[in-house]
């Protein structure tokens, strides 16, 4: 039996009409396959613009990433860090314990791009800011196995002769600038002096173990991008931790939106 | 009228009398392609496995280290491999189902060429950690520029060979190509929009978890309009083919269609379950892939029922062989993936080997068995001979199939393994392994396994390339292998 005759063959109403007014026609399918597939992505996406979901992605206590810490992370990027290290804590009892609160939308309101990863080969970095000294993450970065023994996380020598350029940090300030982010100097010599501001204090915190380093090597800024990681979060839920603790029983913390509410 | 043999490449046009030429060498460009980059993904992959079970495979050169190799691999099976094997698949079928040459010879190789040369850029820049970050999408904005403008020129010539069709009825197969030709324009475009900041680097117009919505809207209709609509399609045309049976159902195949396309676009916040999205927008992902199962286990129906008849032939017939096994893997991954999507279940599978294994029990199970049974019937059709080494497909057929067995199996077994094992408290209610790596090193025999099943994956993968090679390069006679076809003309 030929294709052609089983076509012929349906008698349901929906398959005539198929057959004799869609598949006649690569226009009018091309149409409905498109409004098929747009109906599902406008729902759910249409109402991240609206303002309501933009204000419950933001929060005051939640600054723009530093020049110094967006160099670190563009090399975080770059070397792939994301595949194995996640930046999202879940809802859950054994999560919090291993990691620390649990992230809030908010958190993430200048990332760009996203960065909560897919994979655990690694532990979840969201709150790793000042878990260690700077001198911790010198070592680990040179050699993993010298701060974790075991570790199958791979070397990175190149990032302490490697150097970032000042001049290009400032062009991914002013791209992000442009994307939204609210950078209020954005020139070429004000991002210059917030790179070696901040650099200077964390050569200043390395020299105090005598390390010697030099403020543009590529590693300072990872250091400075690791060391940022969650530390917001943490002094705003102490805050408000503490204010609580004053005014008697807590009110849910977070977003209404709060998923799951844990295990 | 009817084709004779399913290599000829002359079809008399109806009411014309004129012969049509079919554009075969096209086909065989891709064809070639496809075997190419299948190895080198392939072999990709086995590499950061490596990685995986042993960290000093590096070597410490920092363009193969893990992070820079793994989207190197994801790519180079999805866009080189899977891409240019759905690319051979359309551009031979569709001629023949539409009964007319493509569109333009021209935009068919701007095409090819400019496909290719998008692969060789990613190939390069990756490597040099040159990338956006977001899954599937790495490539760099001005790689992405291109991969638009050559996408436009393969759907002006898709839709073009469709406008002059010389046969009323749109056949399945051309809906499922229809929608991955579609979906996937959309997808690109909407998730790469971003702001440069340099010739390589820039930066999205979203931000935080809209950014991350916008991603996994992507990524994860990128596995639904990458790696399953298109090789329905393919499923469609070359398994009655192959089978020489018609297909088991149409109308089936209209309900499932449509559910699919309808339905998949929905389920991105899958795989954000847990995160801060807010819980509409998690419950409408999970219900949605639930859902989903229907439609999927709808096309694996009608493929494996398209067997009615011939299932003496499948245990003889290599094609017929792997063709079976990848829609039978379609069913299984498309049952786990419902599954997973599961609040409760996810919380235990996210981020552990468990999706690894689920992906590959898609990824080589059902894009990888689909491919290999397709180009083993093709190379046959499009140079008419027969196998160099007709017994080397069989064996190809076995070492894939084991190699699959372990690397699932020991994906699952390592994934609900570090999935407990992270979240277990002892009865003081803390962290039972609250290091980190002493979860890690239980795995590292788990991954000792998956090397080896991909490495069989790998083997079974070259030896097909050998294959062809000796079989296109050989001085065998001209003939005409497979016989004549019933279905789908
Ligand atoms: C192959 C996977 C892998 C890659 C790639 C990787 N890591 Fe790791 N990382 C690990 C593992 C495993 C650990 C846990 C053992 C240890 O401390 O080394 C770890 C630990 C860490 C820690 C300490 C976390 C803690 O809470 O103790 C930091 C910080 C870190 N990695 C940063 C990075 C950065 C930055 C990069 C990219 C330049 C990177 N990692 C790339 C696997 C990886
Ligand atoms: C020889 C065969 C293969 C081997 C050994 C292999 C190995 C790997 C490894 C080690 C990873 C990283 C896993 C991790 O992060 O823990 C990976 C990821 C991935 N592979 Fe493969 N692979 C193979 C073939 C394929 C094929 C043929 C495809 C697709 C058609 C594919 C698609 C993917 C995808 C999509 C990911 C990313 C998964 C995720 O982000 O969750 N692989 N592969
Ligand atoms: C009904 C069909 C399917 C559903 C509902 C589904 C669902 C899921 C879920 C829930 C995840 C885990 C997300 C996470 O926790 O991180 C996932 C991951 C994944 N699935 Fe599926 N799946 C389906 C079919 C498939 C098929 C057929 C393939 C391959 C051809 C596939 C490829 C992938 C890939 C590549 C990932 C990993 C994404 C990443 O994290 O990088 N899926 N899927």
């Amino acid at each position: 039996m030929s294709d052609e005759q089983k076509h012929n063959e349906s008698s349901k109403a929906y398959g005539r009409f198929h057959r004799r007014v869609l598949e006649g026609n690569g226009a009018l399918f091309a149409i409905a396959t498109t409004v098929a597939i747009s109906i599902g992505a406008l729902v759910e996406i249409a109402p991240m613009f609206s303002t309501t979901s933009l204000s419950w992605q933001r929060a005051d206590w939640v600054t723009p990433y530093t020049p110094l810490e967006v160099a670190g992370r563009d090399i975080y990027i770059r070397e792939g860090c994301y595949l194995c290290h996640s930046q999202m804590i879940r809802p859950m009892r054994s999560e919090m314990l291993r990691y620390g609160e649990w992230t809030r939308a908010a958190e993430y309101q200048y990332d760009r791009p996203f960065l909560l990863g897919s994979r655990r080969l690694g532990p979840d970095l969201q709150r790793v800011g000042g878990k260690y000294p700077d001198a911790w993450h010198f070592e680990h970065m040179r050699d993993p196995r010298s701060t974790s023994p075991g570790s199958i996380m791979p070397t990175y020598p190149w990032l302490y002769r490697q150097k970032y350029d000042p001049a290009d940090v400032a062009k991914s300030v002013r791209a992000l600038a442009t994307a939204g982010t609210p950078y209020t100097a954005t020139d070429d010599a004000s991002v210059a002096a917030a790179l070696e501001a901040q650099a200077d204090k964390i050569v200043a915190s390395l020299a105090t173990t005598s390390i010697q380093v030099a403020p543009d090597d590529e590693i300072i800024a990872l250091i400075a991008f690791l060391q940022r990681l969650g530390t917001e979060g943490k002094k705003h839920f102490a805050q408000q931790a503490a204010q609580t603790s004053e005014a008697a029983p807590a009110p849910a913390q977070g977003t209404p939106s709060a998923t799951g509410g844990g295990q | 009228m009817a084709q004779t043999t399913s290599g000829t490449v002359a079809a008399a046009t109806p009411g014309t009398g004129v012969a049509t030429v079919y554009d075969d060498a096209i086909v065989k460009m891709f064809f070639t392609a496809a075997v190419g980059w299948a190895v080198v993904g392939m072999l990709v992959g086995v590499m950061i496995a490596l990685e995986l079970a042993w960290w000093p495979a590096n070597m410490g050169i920092p363009q193969i280290t893990f992070g820079r190799l793994r989207p190197l691999h994801t790519n180079a099976v999805i866009f080189a491999f899977a891409g240019n094997v759905c690319f051979t698949g359309i551009y031979h079928s569709m001629q023949r189902l539409l009964k007319t040459r493509m569109f333009s010879d021209v935009l068919s190789r701007i095409h090819f060429w400019g496909w290719q040369g998008i692969i060789v850029l990613a190939a390069v820049t990756l490597p040099m950690g040159m990338t956006q970050s977001k899954e599937y999408a790495e490539l760099i904005w001005p790689i992405d520029v291109l991969i638009a403008i050559v996408w436009v020129i393969f759907g002006v010539n898709f839709f073009g060979t469709i406008a002059r069709r010389k046969v009323k009825h749109l056949y399945v197969a051309i809906w499922f190509y229809m929608s991955f030709v579609i979906t996937i324009a959309v997808l690109h475009i909407v998730n790469n929009l971003a702001i440069p900041a340099t010739l390589t680097r820039s930066y999205p117009v979203y931000a935080g978890l809209t950014d991350a919505l916008v991603q996994w809207w992507y990524g994860h209709n990128a596995v639904g309009f990458f790696l399953t609509t298109p090789f329905l399609g393919l499923m469609y045309y070359y398994l009655p083919r192959a089978a020489e049976r018609p297909v088991y159902s149409y109308r089936l195949s209209i309900l499932h269609f449509w559910a699919l396309v309808f339905l998949y676009i929905w389920a991105g916040p899958h795989h954000l379950l847990y995160s801060a999205l807010p819980d509409w927008a998690q419950t409408l992902g999970m219900v949605f892939s639930i859902m989903l199962l229907a439609p999927s286990w709808g096309g694996m129906l009608n493929g494996l029922l398209t067997l009615k008849g011939a299932w003496d032939r499948v245990r003889t017939d290599p094609i017929l062989k792997f063709m079976v096994v990848a829609v039978s893997f379609y069913g299984m991954s498309t049952f786990e993936g419902p599954m997973m999507a599961i609040r409760s279940v996810n919380a235990l599978a996210h981020f552990t080997n468990w999706v690894i294994g689920h992906v590959h029990s898609g990824a080589l199970g059902w894009v990888g068995m689909m491919s290999f049974g397709m180009l083993y019937w093709l190379v046959q059709n499009l140079w008419k001979r027969p196998l160099a080494h007709p017994k080397w497909a069989n064996h190809h057929f076995w070492l894939a199939t084991i190699g699959i067995v372990l690397y699932t199996v020991s994906m699952w077994a390592a994934g609900l393994m570090e999935g407990l094992q992270w979240r277990a408290l002892n009865d003081a209610g803390q962290l039972a392994t609250p290091a980190f790596l002493d979860i890690t090193h239980r795995l590292n025999p788990f991954m000792w396994i998956r090397l080896t099943g991909g490495a069989m994956y790998l083997t079974g993968a070259v030896m097909m390339a050998i294959n062809f090679w000796q079989t296109i390069r050989g001085p065998g006679a001209e003939v005409s292998p497979t016989p004549v076809p019933v279905a789908a003309d």
